[in-house]
């Protein structure tokens, strides 16, 4: 087993969404909180694609936004190669800062509208220092770009000029320019049309092959998370119900919420395989069930699930949250 | 045909600007036949659902059909007056739009928008619409449909929503229902329930439906015959398990090549070089021609036609002699 470049330990998020301080007076209304990542820990390995799934409020862009510190979190740590990054100086965080970076979903918001794509590109290597003088960093700008598949000469452009695929392009090629060992993809392709997804997540590949990298890959369409991922979370409700190797995960699903989901994936190649009807919708996360999140929506479940919080547990080579799993009852 | 509900003959849309004329939809025909699903699939600006505005009539101006016909059974609706053309909208063609918040007044409960589309409509007592009304939403399956009729939209959830709307769609047994992009702002498991619904609920009511959608495995789901749009013209139609299994079409093989599946492994997605042309540059000759792998120089210069070889129309030249390459 190759060793862990990033370390998430009891990773916990909560967001108050209470109303103002009047209104609670006024109304009587006690403070509410959104427990947007509840507790979960998991590793990436170096060189792996580790994939997060789950639908919209599971908390997967939460996790995103918490690795690469664009928010604290409320509890638990992370640590990068060894290092915890909570407890970093400013100067060993900055050095730290340049060995990750990341591709934002919505390529129309995460390019300034006013930069020409070469200043873009050259802001991560202006800010780390890491060329010195003008003339390098421009031929490495003009390198990166053909790195992504553009020109050279796009450089002098703005991201208006630019299609979806182009501009998710510049955004890969701005991720890759401080030279990073891991990189956190918040749906990348989710705002492309499927023929331009193919050529981006190719790029990917292909990137991740020559200069070693290591993904977070955060996505909602098992479809490209089995094509990408080496192993996959599977997140409901903030907390991981299922970490597995990706093909063990699409051939043998272990947690119920797994199996559904994979159940409600459309049968492209019309295979006629046998699938369940999706059965409820996800609970409000402000006031999520007692016990484990999913039973309301669970044939397995009984009075246990409906108390107790399953705590991920290793079977064979899946860890799963499930009592009935633990008890056989699958 | 003579047996279509709907029949399509050569529409053009057409959009002037100070650059020119756009042409969003170019010479597409293709028909509905009663009780049957219409897939339509493209990437954006393929001008899938401006052939669903077409239809029912709600091109924003500056747009406008400027060519070809519209039937609906045996009766043309693309030259109505305004007026006409309403008691068309709701009566005859139902719709459910994208995002299911927007197409729902927020300010007025469900009830009173159930009620009002089928007094619209139908004509019935106020009570009569009522039960009507909570008749439609017990069968999209909304829980407690007698209670929850009550409710104001923010108070469902996304998926509850756009069964609502679906419910609106249908509460005049309308002939058609043109769905455009049903499922696309809902997750996955969601997803799957509202087609589900979409399917049962329009072939218990005999309504055919023209499902536009950007997702095949949504086409793959829901529809009988899909059609193929690219660059507002039509590339390719057939009946949905021929056209997923042995697509004709280069753009429908690269199309259905790029899509990750569940079922296969693969290292690398077929990719299509290249993106759609934007409608200002269409190339001249057939418009994918510039990312085709297999163009040949006629391809640069004439403009496929659908050809049809039994129940499939194809617009290539690769088959233009009624044969295989």
């Amino acid at each position: 087993m190759t060793e862990a470049l990033v370390n998430v330990e009891h990773l916990s998020r909560v967001f108050d969404v209470s109303k103002p301080w009047l209104n609670r007076v006024l109304e009587r209304d006690e403070k509410k909180f959104l427990v947007a990542v509840n507790d979960v820990t998991f590793e990436i390995r170096k060189g792996e694609t580790f994939a997060l799934v789950g639908e919209s409020g599971s908390g997967k862009s939460t996790i995103a936004k918490l690795i690469v510190g664009l928010i604290r979190p409320s509890g638990g740590q992370i640590s990068f190669d060894g290092k915890n990054v909570a407890t970093q100086g400013s100067s060993s965080m900055r050095q730290l800062r340049s060995r990750f970076q990341m591709i934002f979903q919505d390529p129309f918001a995460s390019l300034n509208p006013r930069w020409r794509v070469k200043d873009i590109i050259a802001e991560p290597i202006r800010t780390f220092g890491l060329e010195g003088e003008a003339a390098r960093w421009q031929t490495r700008v003009d390198e990166l770009l053909e790195t992504v598949g553009l020109s050279s000469g796009d450089g002098a452009k703005y991201p208006h000029e630019f299609s979806g695929g182009q501009r998710q392009r510049i955004a890969i090629a701005r991720a890759l320019s401080a030279q990073p060992e891991f990189i956190v993809c918040d749906e990348p392709t989710s705002a492309l049309d499927v023929s331009v997804q193919a050529q981006i997540l190719n790029l990917m590949r292909d990137l991740q092959d020559e200069f070693g990298l290591t993904y977070l890959f955060i996505s909602h369409d098992l479809s490209v998370v089995r094509h990408m991922a080496t192993r996959i979370g599977v997140l409901y409700l903030g907390r991981l119900v299922e970490v597995a190797e990706g093909k063990t995960l699409f051939k043998d699903p272990q947690h119920p919420y797994t199996k559904m989901l994979l159940d409600a994936v459309p049968d492209l190649e019309m295979t006629g395989r046998a699938r369940k009807p999706v059965e409820g919708e996800i609970p409000n996360p402000i006031d999520p069930p007692s016990g484990c999140a999913f039973h309301p929506r669970c044939a397995l479940a009984n009075d246990r699930c409906l108390s107790e919080k399953p705590e991920l547990k290793l079977h064979g080579t899946t860890e799963t949250a499930c009592f009935a799993v633990d008890e056989g009852r699958v | 045909m003579s047996d279509a509900l709907l029949s399509v003959r050569d529409l053009v849309v057409e959009f002037p600007t100070r650059k020119g004329i756009l042409t969003a939809v170019d010479s597409v025909s293709f028909d509905i036949g009663r009780g049957e699903v219409l897939g339509v699939v493209g990437e954006s600006g393929a001008g899938k659902s401006m052939t669903g505005s077409a239809i029912i009539g709600l091109i924003e101006p500056p747009g406008h059909i400027a060519g070809g016909s519209i039937e609906l059974a045996g009766e043309r609706i693309d030259n109505l007056p305004l007026e006409a053309m309403r008691k068309v909208r709701g009566k005859r063609i139902g719709m459910v739009f994208q995002d299911p918040l927007t197409s729902l007044n927020p300010l007025y409960t469900i009830a009173e928008q159930l009620i009002e589309t089928i007094r619209t409509h139908l004509k019935l007592s106020e009570r009569d619409a009522r039960e009507r009304a909570i008749g439609l939403l017990d069968e999209v399956g909304i829980p407690a449909a007698s209670r929850r009729i009550d409710d104001y939209p923010h108070q469902f959830s996304g998926g509850m929503r756009q069964r609502v709307v679906i419910a609106l769609a249908l509460c005049a047994e309308p002939e058609l229902v043109i769905a455009d992009e049903p499922t696309t702002a809902l997750d996955v498991s969601v997803q799957s329930q509202i087609i589900d619904v979409l399917k049962n609920m329009c072939a218990e009511h005999g309504s055919s439906v023209m499902l536009i959608t950007h997702d095949m495995g949504v086409i793959a789901e829901a529809a009988d015959r899909v059609a193929v749009m690219y660059a507002g013209r039509l590339a390719e139609i057939g009946p949905v398990r021929d056209v997923i299994q042995d697509a004709r079409h280069p753009y429908t093989k690269g199309l259905m090549g790029s899509i990750p599946t569940l079922m296969h492994d693969s290292d690398r997605l077929t990719q299509i070089p290249g993106s759609m042309p934007r409608l200002t540059d269409i190339p001249p000759g057939c418009a994918f021609s510039p990312r085709c792998p297999k163009a040949f120089d006629r391809c640069f210069s004439v403009q496929p036609a659908c050809e049809r070889h039994e129940d499939r129309e194809v617009a290539c030249l690769l088959y233009d002699e009624g044969g295989r390459p």
